[in-house]
């Protein structure tokens, strides 16, 4: 599987290490954004739109906010990192070297997670100072928390795999990533939806992420967590070993 | 896994073959390399070095065949085959995050190695000219400067083998010697040392055995030696008393090259001496010197690559 431990160490802090190298633009620059998202809809948005009578829209925005954050930037993470490899050609560096296809993508996932985390702790103690919050679940968070920075960065890593230049993976974070991230229940309950808006709402697994973050945070959900769960563990484990394969094949890597 | 001793060769092809949709880029190439050699392989453009140099680096899959670094598969047991390469791609590359001397360590790391080879990373980085760029990033180096660097990248894990894909294309005279210099110590330490070059003066100077590869398919395979040997031609230098003079029709076919009264004729080896100088006088060419030219590499590598000249 992983067999050169000490290569899968060095991956794993040079994923790291790369993107705190420009920590304001893969740190700061998303906690500003997401602050300005909470800011901005906490104030536009009336107080009935978070679905749940007890909690003020502020309070339920921010677990969907911070949810948001983190996925983005753990699939930000991984594809970036593969698709500047790949153009500057330094990938090669890695190919040549005695790296398993499990290591290089494991390495690359936890790259991701520990941006996405970093992220999302840093947005939840910045808004904390103004929002009024307590973790319900603090298991459940940490299980969510990682899972998704986990699917995320897989799915990062995919798309990575797959773009041959800056284009193709701009269009699948626009037409792919931002619109499953927007209509995932971020910004509002998916009870207060029309009923095909609610359909197409369960058919996207990030709502799943999403749902079972707020769970965790603030002790109310759409759906059962348990149900979010699995379908983020079964959506994990399936796109894991397609795209591990995908990389032992030399798909897009080894011509 | 292959056992290992100093019979087995450092690379061994056999029966490899790879198409790009309708390019045949290898066909059916076979050859052996042993341990500790100063191996060259040439070939004009598209003739298949590259591909070939990618598919024991493991970059590119051959359709068939297989290929062997000190006896490890490169696909079956690929981490054992690619801990014993080392290979300087002949296309530069970027890495804009860290600097060279991490980006060596990171290297490094990914051959399973930590710190204790911190010192050799440090030695590699004196031997090659870039102490002073440590701190650098590679979009700050000139172009040589980061052929240093693919050099560095490829000898941090120590390989067994080395192979260099036209290292010294579009390098300075001065840095094409001292780099020379550096890999003439690594081979006399013992490490096998493989490389494409168009400088073919470079390839016929360093190395000991040569292969040509023409269209994908193996056309020459044996000692630097043997090769001049074997070329057909041999090239005779006739200084004429006049550069009017005109050579008998029976030689104008042989006439290689002509500078002022000096004719470079290239005629099939073992000719008589005596039969041309008896065929000059006959034609009233006033014959004043007359030396034989020993043929080179590029004459050779242009004999077997040229489908003119077969």
């Amino acid at each position: 599987m992983i067999a050169n431990y000490r290569g899968f160490i060095t991956l794993c802090r040079k994923e790291i290490q790369r993107f705190l190298n420009v920590s304001v633009q893969t740190v700061f620059a998303p906690l500003v954004s997401t602050l300005l998202y909470l800011l901005i809809f906490g104030q536009v948005m009336p107080e009935g739109a978070s679905g749940f009578d007890a909690l003020s829209y502020h309070q339920f925005l921010l677990p969907g906010l911070i949810m948001m954050a983190m996925l983005q930037n753990a699939f930000s993470n991984s594809s970036s990192s593969l698709i500047q490899s790949k153009m500057y050609r330094n990938l090669d560096l890695l190919l040549l070297s005695p790296m398993s296809p499990v290591a290089i993508f494991s390495a690359f996932v936890i790259g991701a997670v520990i941006r996405g985390l970093m992220v999302g702790l840093a947005i939840g103690l910045v808004a904390s100072l103004w929002v009024p919050i307590s973790i319900a679940h603090g298991g459940w968070l940490v299980v969510f928390a990682v899972l998704t920075t986990m699917l995320l960065g897989a799915l990062g890593f995919l798309a990575g795999l797959w773009a041959a230049k800056y284009d193709q993976l701009a269009a699948f974070q626009n037409f792919v990533i931002l619109p499953l991230t927007f209509l995932s229940g971020v910004f509002y309950s998916v009870s207060i939806l029309p009923s095909f808006w609610q359909i197409a709402t369960w058919l996207n697994p990030f709502f799943y992420m999403v749902d079972g973050f707020r769970y965790a945070v603030l002790g109310v959900s759409d759906v059962s967590p348990w149900l979010s769960l699995t379908i983020t563990v079964g959506f994990m484990l399936v796109l894991s070993v397609v795209t591990v394969n995908l990389l032992a094949k030399g798909w897009k890597t080894r011509r | 896994m292959t056992a290992m001793n100093s019979n087995t060769p450092a690379i061994e092809i056999v029966n490899l073959a790879k198409r790009y949709q309708t390019v045949t880029a290898l066909e059916s190439v076979s050859l052996s390399i042993p341990q500790g050699s100063f191996f060259a392989l040439l070939g004009p453009n598209g003739a298949g070095k590259s591909t070939l140099i990618s598919i024991i680096a493991g970059l590119v899959k051959a359709d068939t065949g297989n290929v062997r670094i000190m006896g490890a598969d490169v696909v079956a047991d690929y981490m054992q085959a690619r801990r014993a390469l080392g290979l300087v791609p002949q296309e530069l590359i970027d890495e804009p995050f860290f600097a060279i001397q991490d980006l060596l360590r990171i290297q490094a790391g990914y051959f399973g190695f930590g710190q204790e080879q911190w010192p050799w990373i440090d030695e590699l980085l004196h031997n090659l000219g870039l102490w002073d760029k440590r701190k650098e990033t590679m979009p700050n180096l000139s172009g040589g400067m980061k052929r240093r660097v693919l050099i560095a990248l490829a000898l941090v894990h120590k390989p067994k083998v080395l192979v260099l894909d036209e290292p010294t294309a579009g390098v300075d005279i001065e840095l094409r010697l001292g780099l020379w210099s550096f890999i003439r110590q690594l081979h006399a330490q013992g490490m096998t040392i493989i490389l494409t070059t168009h400088y073919l003066e470079e390839a016929e100077q360093l190395c000991e055995q040569i292969a040509i590869l023409r269209e994908g398919a193996l056309l020459a395979l044996s000692s630097t030696q043997e090769l001049l040997n074997a070329h057909p031609w041999e090239y005779i230098e006739v200084t004429l008393q006049s550069e009017s003079s005109i050579l008998p029709a029976t030689l104008q076919q042989s006439i290689h090259r002509q500078q002022a009264n000096k004719w470079v004729l290239r005629l099939p080896r073992g000719q008589l001496r005596a039969d041309l100088v008896a065929q000059l006088q006959e034609s009233g060419c006033l014959l004043t010197e007359m030396r034989s030219i020993e043929a080179s590499l590029e004459d050779v590598f242009r004999a077997m690559t040229s489908k003119d000249l077969l």
